[in-house]
């Protein structure tokens, strides 16, 4: 099963290492890690999407957890999310093909931000699936490049949990 | 960055300007270090020069391993953090092995690693390695400091890193500008730890649960590893066992937590523990697992493991629950804590047919060996050294059967008394950590009991323990042979000894060149004297005994079998 892992970690050097040597280390499979800054310059968040069963997905977490810089861990299995992948596609669009390619587009609120001779770039984001869906419904155009930043996440009715909190704790498995 | 003085009795001039060398020294004493293991290079000799007078024993090894392995059998030996330094590039390299080694067995160790100026990393530059880079998964933690500003906190948090928790290695890396560079030392930098947490306590009703299952079982067992000697848990673990009336079996790093002289002590569990403990575990209706983490070596196949049995663990660190074995009840937290109040909470129950069939197992399968040939037994060696050092002697071990002969006939009886590296099984770690044990413990009878090809990998330490003068006491188990590599030829590779053999020197003729006292041992009769003259000698001592060559170490449960299906059974029978 998928899951969303989102850990709050110190914005130090080392920290991107240390997760990603951790996941090759213990053989764990990451589908996308994403790194970015919060509201706190000390502090950054990554989103992991891991497929795994619920025994691998609670070590991953746990040894996440385990890592000094890392502050903060939660499996968002469960909950409902709000999971956005941004992609940047370029698709072929010959004068003659372009009004379909635009109504595709349009059809999946993308949004045209550059234009040449031949390609259209698109940016689009959205749920993985839709983004998916997308690339598949321009195959037959053909794609000449795609750029995707992965999932990030949030839960829904967020609570503020982005302050180091002496006692935000990580979930324990009792 | 906000720089706040304060006073302090405990270093004048709290906030002078000092360089980064300074500050690493005084935070060092500060933290309460006495005694030091490095090896001096370009990059280190800022902090080298403020070394030269400061009160701290600073022992120089031969080779960085060497030093590595000695500030961890200091620290498991005391249980204070061990520190060793190296220069940059080969000297930070030569620690790997060293940190890896503390990182399985949870020792807490500081390394602190030279580095080259900050200007010039990543340019490839004399003696550059990425040290952060290579030791991350060998360290419970690292970092670089790249200004000065920040190293006395970075030093205060590795120490404190190291110590709490599940312990391990944390390495700093000091480029050597960073050492040179002068700032206002504040005494007092707080640590800004945020994403470091450590649960002390256990959950009460997770350790309520625990004890009700404990009163329930008729055949519970007691499974005890390096965790409970690391949380100096021993008495807990005494009190708890003898209340509620637990048979006990440890791991090999569990070894002297719990006296095994007593008839509770089922001795080592696993590949090459006792055949009662594998059958106690096999048949117990709970395991109760503390400070262990059902390494390989210990559970067999996994499938298998402890069938009947539900399962409570007990353990510091959450990722080593259910990570190998899925537990029915966790408890988070230290084994001291939790172990004592475990002891409050159980009963006494006789479990009278239970102790019965342990007392059967005991007495068929006892370990034993043949004692009706002449030639020189490793075992009888190992059993006439825990006769004459009165089950007292601290034992630091190779890697191999000497290891494993150690574990099953030295009956310990206390923690800190087996100074081994289970986890990472370091061929060369025996002759270091008696160096290391020995200077931690000035006055005990130190033994490494060794193998000849282990002693080999480390044998130049010899010069380190003749300089100080330490009265360490050196049993090399020579069979000629990496003997457990080739009892694993013996018995699964059609005895095709490949490769698994040297031509070793003359131990006595090195022993004495290096300074040390050498002894040659290859009759039976003359192994008590041998020991006694041993044990006698004021500095380090060597004894080459020729071992039977091809002796096994039994039992055995073969490489993905159930810890219940060992080989060799029959021939401890038939000695008996
Ligand atoms: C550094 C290192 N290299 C290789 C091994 C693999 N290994 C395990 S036991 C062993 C043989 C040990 O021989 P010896 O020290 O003579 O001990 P014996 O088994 O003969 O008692 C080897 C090569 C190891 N554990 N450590
Ligand atoms: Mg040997």
């Amino acid at each position: 099963m998928k899951h969303i892992i989102s850990a709050l970690v110190e914005n130090k050097p080392g920290v991107l290492a240390h997760v990603a040597g951790m996941f090759a280390a213990r053989a764990f499979n990451i589908d996308s890690l994403v790194v970015g800054r919060t509201e706190e310059p000390d502090l950054s968040r990554m989103t992991i999407v891991v497929v795994g069963d619920d025994r691998v997905v609670e070590q991953v977490r746990k040894q996440l957890a385990r890592i000094v810089p890392v502050v903060k861990v939660q499996d968002f299995v469960g909950q409902p999310v709000v999971a956005r992948d941004l992609m940047l596609i370029a698709i072929s669009a010959p004068a003659e093909k372009r009004p379909e390619v635009l109504s595709l587009i349009e059809m999946f609120k993308g949004k045209v931000v550059d234009i040449g001779q031949k390609f259209v770039m698109v940016e689009v984001s959205g749920p993985e699936e839709k983004i998916e869906a997308f690339i598949n419904v321009c195959k037959p155009y053909g794609i000449k490049s795609v750029a995707r930043t992965g999932t990030i996440a949030m839960p829904r009715h967020a609570k503020t949990d982005t302050a180091p909190a002496r006692n935000a704790q990580t979930q324990e498995s009792q | 960055m906000k720089t706040k003085s304060r006073a302090s009795a405990r270093s004048a001039g709290q906030s002078s300007i000092k360089a980064g060398a300074q500050i690493i020294v005084d935070t060092l004493i500060e933290q309460g270090v006495d005694t030091m293991f490095g090896y001096t290079g370009g990059v280190v000799l800022p902090l080298f020069d403020r070394l030269y007078d400061a009160p701290i024993n600073f022992i120089i090894p031969r080779h960085e391993q060497g030093g590595c392995h000695m500030a961890d059998a200091y620290a498991r030996a005391s249980g204070k953090v061990g520190v060793v330094v190296a220069t940059s590039g080969p000297g930070a390299c030569n620690l790997v092995t060293g940190l890896a080694t503390a990182m399985m067995d949870s020792v807490p160790l500081v390394a602190l690693t030279g580095q080259v100026r900050t200007e010039l990393i990543g340019n490839d530059a004399f003696q550059e390695a990425d040290t952060t880079g290579i030791t991350r998964p060998v360290t419970k933690y690292n970092g670089i400091v790249k200004d000065v500003k920040d190293l006395a906190r970075t030093v205060r948090e590795a120490f404190h890193i190291a110590s709490t928790g599940r312990p391990g290695p944390v390495l700093i890396d000091l480029p050597v500008d960073v050492e040179v560079n002068k700032c206002a030392a504040d005494g007092k930098a707080d640590m800004r730890l945020p994403g470091y947490r450590v649960r002390a306590k256990g959950h009460s009703r997770q350790i309520s649960m625990a004890a009700r299952a404990i009163n329930k079982s008729k055949q519970p067992v007691l499974y005890v590893g390096g965790g409970v000697i690391i949380s100096n848990a021993a008495e807990e673990l005494r009190a708890l066992a003898e209340t509620a009336h637990l048979p006990v079996t440890m791991t090999l790093l569990g070894l002297g937590s719990y006296d095994q002289r007593k008839p509770e002590s089922l001795d080592m569990l696993g590949m090459h523990g006792s055949a009662y403990a594998n059958y106690a575990v096999q048949e117990c209706d709970l395991l109760i697992a503390v400070g262990a983490r059902f390494d390989d070596r210990v559970t067999g196949k996994v499938a298998t493991f402890a069938p009947n049995a539900k399962i409570i663990h007990v353990d510091i660190d959450p990722s080593s629950i259910s990570k190998n074995v899925s537990v029915d009840i966790p408890v988070v937290g230290d084994a001291k804590t939790i172990l004592g109040q475990l002891a409050k909470e159980v009963e006494y129950q006789e479990r009278k047919e239970w102790f019965a069939k342990i007392a059967q197992w005991k007495k068929k399968f006892a370990f034993r060996y043949d004692q009706s040939t002449s030639a020189v037994k490793p075992q009888y060696v190992i059993e006439e050294l825990c006769r004459q050092t009165k089950n007292e002697a601290i034992v630091t071990t190779g890697v191999g059967q000497n290891q494993m002969w150690a574990a099953q006939f030295y009956k310990f009886v206390k923690p800190r008394q087996l100074i081994s590296s289970g986890g990472l099984g370091t061929m060369g770690y025996g002759l270091p950590a008696a160096i290391g044990t020995q200077i931690a413990k000035p006055e005990a009878t130190v033994v490494d009991i060794d193998g000849d090809h282990s002693f080999n990998m480390t044998m130049t330490e010899l010069a380190t323990a003749v300089e100080h003068n330490l009265p360490i006491n050196v049993c090399i188990l020579n069979n000629g042979y990496m003997g457990m590599v080739r009892q694993w030829q013996e018995l699964f590779y059609g005895k095709r000894y490949s490769k698994s053999y040297v031509k070793n020197p003359q131990y006595e003729a090195v022993a004495k060149a290096l300074g040390a006292v050498g002894m040659t041992v290859d009759k039976k009769a003359d192994v008590p004297g041998a020991i006694k003259q041993m044990l006698k000698e004021k500095g380090p001592c060597v004894v080459d005994f020729r071992v039977e060559r091809e002796e096994n170490v039994w039992p055995m449960v073969p490489a993905g079998k159930s810890i219940n299906e060992m080989d060799g059974l029959d021939i401890l029978e038939s000695m008996a």
